[in-house]
């Protein structure tokens, strides 16, 4: 799992019929504390996220089929699956 | 899932049966702004994108998954063609 920023979502007619109706959002990974880390993804939003949020990617099929509930969408890896309200470290 | 441009197509006549009927395609990685960033790499087309389109793709083990054929060896396809990429704030 990763913690990134969503920054914007994509729209696609064309997809594979695993996407469909599958909400893609555009997320920054950033360090724990915010900073921009390596460059965007895009991740299949399980969790009702919007741009600003901050929020846990996970980047494993068998993830990606529990957060969607499609044990059928064999080909999603990539999936929001929290919105972070805290991250603290040696606090 | 990451996003990347189409540049150009791979013909390959010798290739493993797996892979027989599918359409290749070079695709550079791109960022939220369309810049182009590392190297381009090769991955299957599932949804009749061509040059020039910003497509998104996936890679592993999933990327194989997205084929008629689930059992190839295949490690990258299209998975969709981005219409419409909003960023907060506009991006660049």
């Amino acid at each position: 799992m990763i913690i990134g920023e969503v920054i914007g979502n994509v729209v696609c007619t064309m997809k594979n019929r695993h996407y469909e109706n599958e909400k893609i959002m555009v997320v920054q990974p950033v360090s724990p504390d915010g900073k921009k880390s390596g460059k965007t993804i895009l991740a299949v939003d399980g969790v009702q996220a919007g741009p600003g949020d901050r929020v846990i990617v996970f980047d494993e099929g068998g993830s990606a089929r529990i957060v969607t509930g499609n044990p059928e969408a064999v080909s999603i890896r990539t999936v929001i699956g929290a919105i972070i309200d805290k991250v603290s470290i040696g606090e | 899932m990451k996003m990347g441009k189409v540049i150009g197509r791979v013909v390959c006549s010798e290739k493993l049966p797996y892979f027989d009927g599918l359409k290749l395609l070079m695709v550079q990685p791109v960022d939220e702004n369309r810049d182009e960033f590392g190297s381009p790499l090769v991955a299957f087309d599932t949804v009749r994108a061509g040059e020039g389109d910003i497509v998104m793709y996936e890679g592993g083990k999933e990327a194989a998954q997205t084929l008629p054929n689930w059992f190839n060896p295949g490690d990258a396809s299209i998975i969709g063609i981005i219409d419409n990429l909003n960023i907060q704030g506009g991006g660049k």
